[in-house]
């Protein structure tokens, strides 16, 4: 324990490398705090990926968010135009400008006007990238690209020189800045910047597979720091530039007992009786047409109605389309768009890459923080690679789904059998719950069925069941089995009305027989009375002769009292008489 | 001598460099060499006033810009190389 703590502490004094944030969203995380602070980084990179708004955004970030004043040297586009085209990402450049927050310093070199003769140094630039830092006291420089330099300058000995000589001017004067480099052929930039500056390397990359471009960024050294060492895409659109660490396949994710309801009651009770598990991955496959949509819009409504947010990445249909659509199934989702707990995030599966649109998700969700998403349908995301790489960003989408406790819910279109398609992407086994949809032709109808084909730690219903699109939702209806399989639509309908009149039938037999029984019971109950009645008299009668024979005995006793002369023998022979006289009355 | 062909010459130096000194000179003896009267030299030095760098787009120095007459020129270095100044400048020896 002790030596644990003078460990920390021995750690602590060691000095680390200071970091600038650069304010850009996953480059501050992969580079675990920003750039190095006080020192120059080589940004290179092709034509059109990105590298001045990315310093841009640098120098912005620095004025605006850490106080940080900055300055921008331009070799290459004059500052009404940079101010144009940064104005695109909502940069006020002008404003800072005005504030002395940023300053822009253009440098124009016309190589067809510049004569050489004799020695000369660039102490000119110094001149004014310090009269530039100075004027608003910049914490940061940006000089983008100073590679113009040997189209302008003749003498390639004084300005390697002179350059070295820039870049340990720059840390001297404690900036942290950013040099871009135009990338060369086998080497990171083509006149070979990355000699001078040594500490930090960023390169960008625009590629292009199957007509589709996804830009990538990749840290190509950083003296004296823990980095991510990947290849991260990223995308530049209004709301700035947007950094993805997303490589992550880590399998820690908490499991949740919480359940979240499917928002199909019916459905709920196949699933054990409460849905799905909170932050499980739902896959719902089935034909075109079998409802795949409508239960994901269930699915939102429901994540909704329970005051949560839902993210709904709609591949195939405008927002304005699904809403509309819901509404014929009773579904309201303009209401909770209204709230802002619905949000739609409409994007074409070929408008960019896979990468570029994981990336996109991995912001709308980080940034809209739901408990619910519904993609629909990720099958269409096989447009926009290749099979591999399309499993590849489903898993990384579903683990970051997983560890930030998302229920996610995907759709998958099928053309044949439910099990084949889904197997293309091979998805199924990151699925939690699969529910499969089909179209099942009988009698010269298409009815749709519903069961669940697996789901994970729950008990739930092995039943096919029919589902009805009503006007007020899904309903699922209990299966008819019948002796050709599994009775649907009429055939259903048919099979139901039979019951109905069995029952009819059977119902009527059990008044009938209730109505004999108690008749039958009314009558006994008659007879039993009367017979009680005849009882009674019969009872009656013969108290009746009891008491008359108790009369006479008496009678003869007070008789032969008042005879007086009665023997003890004549006593015997009137006792021996006595019950002969009985029998003689009757 | 008139305005029209005569010579107006910036010199941009930047402190007293070596350099820069060597430029003066050497600018100061081509002139009176070939122009004879016609010129004007204007000496500024960044290091007092380095708005102007920006200003004139100044990065190389010494930095010689043929103000007058049109179109301007420039010329980098300490102009060591007379030839290469006077073609730079468009002037004919005399």
């Amino acid at each position: 324990m002790k030596s644990d703590t003078r460990a920390k502490a021995a750690y602590r004094s060691v000095p680390v490398i200071e970091k600038s944030p650069t304010g850009i969203v996953g480059l501050d995380e992969i580079t675990y705090g920003g750039l190095p602070k006080g020192r120059p980084t080589l940004l290179c990179g092709s034509a059109g990926c990105g590298k001045t708004l990315f310093s841009m955004t640098f120098l912005y970030n620095g004025a605006v968010k850490y106080g940080e004043p900055g300055v921008f040297i331009a070799f290459e586009e004059r500052p009404e135009e940079l101010i144009k085209n940064v104005g695109s990402l909502r940069y006020d450049v002008q404003t800072l400008m005005d504030e002395k927050k940023l300053a822009i310093d253009y440098v124009h070199i016309d190589p067809n006007q510049i004569d050489e003769s004799g020695e000369y140094d660039l102490e000119g630039l110094f001149i004014r990238l310090g009269f530039a830092i100075d004027s608003v006291g910049a914490k940061r420089v940006v000089i983008d690209t100073v590679e113009t330099l040997f189209g302008g300058l003749k003498n390639q000995l004084v300005l390697r020189s002179e350059l070295r000589r820039l870049f340990n001017w720059l840390k001297e004067k404690g900036v942290t800045a950013i040099i871009t480099g135009e990338r060369g052929d086998g080497s990171l930039t083509r006149y070979g910047l990355e000699e001078y500056v040594a500490d930090c390397v960023i390169l960008l990359d625009n590629r292009v597979e199957d007509q589709l471009s996804t830009r990538r960024l990749r840290l190509v050294k950083y003296r004296g720091s823990a980095h991510g060492t990947n290849e991260y895409p990223f995308i530049i659109d209004e709301q700035g530039i947007t950094v993805m660490p997303i490589t992550s396949s880590g399998l820690a994710h908490d499991a949740s007992t919480e359940r979240v309801s499917s928002g199909i009651a019916d459905l709920d009770a196949m699933l054990g009786g409460n849905g799905y598990f909170k932050g499980s991955s739902i896959l719902v496959s089935g034909m075109p047409g079998s409802g795949k949509s409508t239960a994901a819009a269930h699915f939102a409504n429901s994540i909704c109605a329970s005051g949560k947010r839902c993210i709904y990445f709609a591949m195939e249909e405008s927002p304005q389309q699904i809403i509309r659509n819901m509404r014929a199934v009773g579904i309201d989702l303009k209401k909770w768009v209204d709230k802002k707990l619905l949000k739609f995030s409409a994007r074409r599966p070929n408008l960019y890459g896979l990468e570029t649109h994981l990336a996109a998700m991995h912001r709308d969700v980080s940034d809209f923080d739901p408990a619910g998403v519904v993609v629909d349908p990720m099958s269409s995301l096989m447009g926009a690679g290749l099979a591999g790489d399309v499993h590849s960003m489903i898993l990384r989408l579903v683990d970051f789904l997983k560890t930030r406790g998302i229920t996610a819910l995907f759709t998958n279109l099928g053309l044949g059998s439910a099990e084949t398609t889904t197997t293309q992407m091979q998805v199924s086994s990151l699925m939690d719950t699969w529910l499969l949809l089909y179209n099942r032709e009988s009698n010269g109808e298409h009815n749709r069925q519903l069961y669940v084909l697996k789901s994970r730690g729950m008990a739930h219903s092995n039943q096919i069941r029919e589902f009805i699109l009503s006007s007020d939702g899904i309903k699922l209806r209990e299966a008819y089995i019948g002796p050709e399989g599994v009775l649907t639509g009429s055939a259903r309908l048919a099979q139901e009305a039979k019951d109905r009149a069995a029952q009819l039938t059977r119902q009527q037999e059990i008044e009938r027989r209730s109505r004999e029984v108690e008749r039958k019971r009314r009558e006994i109950t008659g007879q039993i009375a009367d017979l009680q009645a005849q009882l009674a008299n019969e009872e009656h009668l013969r108290e009746q002769v009891v008491e008359f024979e108790d009369r006479f005995a008496a009678d003869r006793i007070a008789m032969g009292l008042s005879r007086q002369a009665q023997t003890a023998n004549s006593d015997a022979i009137s006792a021996r008489k006595a019950p002969k006289a009985r029998s003689e009355k009757k | 001598m008139t305005d029209q062909d005569g010579y107006n010459l910036r010199l941009y130096v930047a402190g007293q460099t070596p350099k820069s000194i060597a430029a003066i000179a050497n600018l100061k003896k081509l002139c009176d060499q070939h122009l004879n009267g016609r010129y004007e030299i204007e000496i500024i030095d960044l290091m007092k006033n380095p708005a102007l760098a920006q200003r004139h787009q100044i990065i190389a120095i010494p930095t010689l810009i043929r103000q007058l007459p049109e179109p301007l020129k420039r010329i980098i270095g300490d102009l060591s190389n007379p030839e290469k100044v006077l073609v730079g400048l468009d002037i004919q020896p005399t």
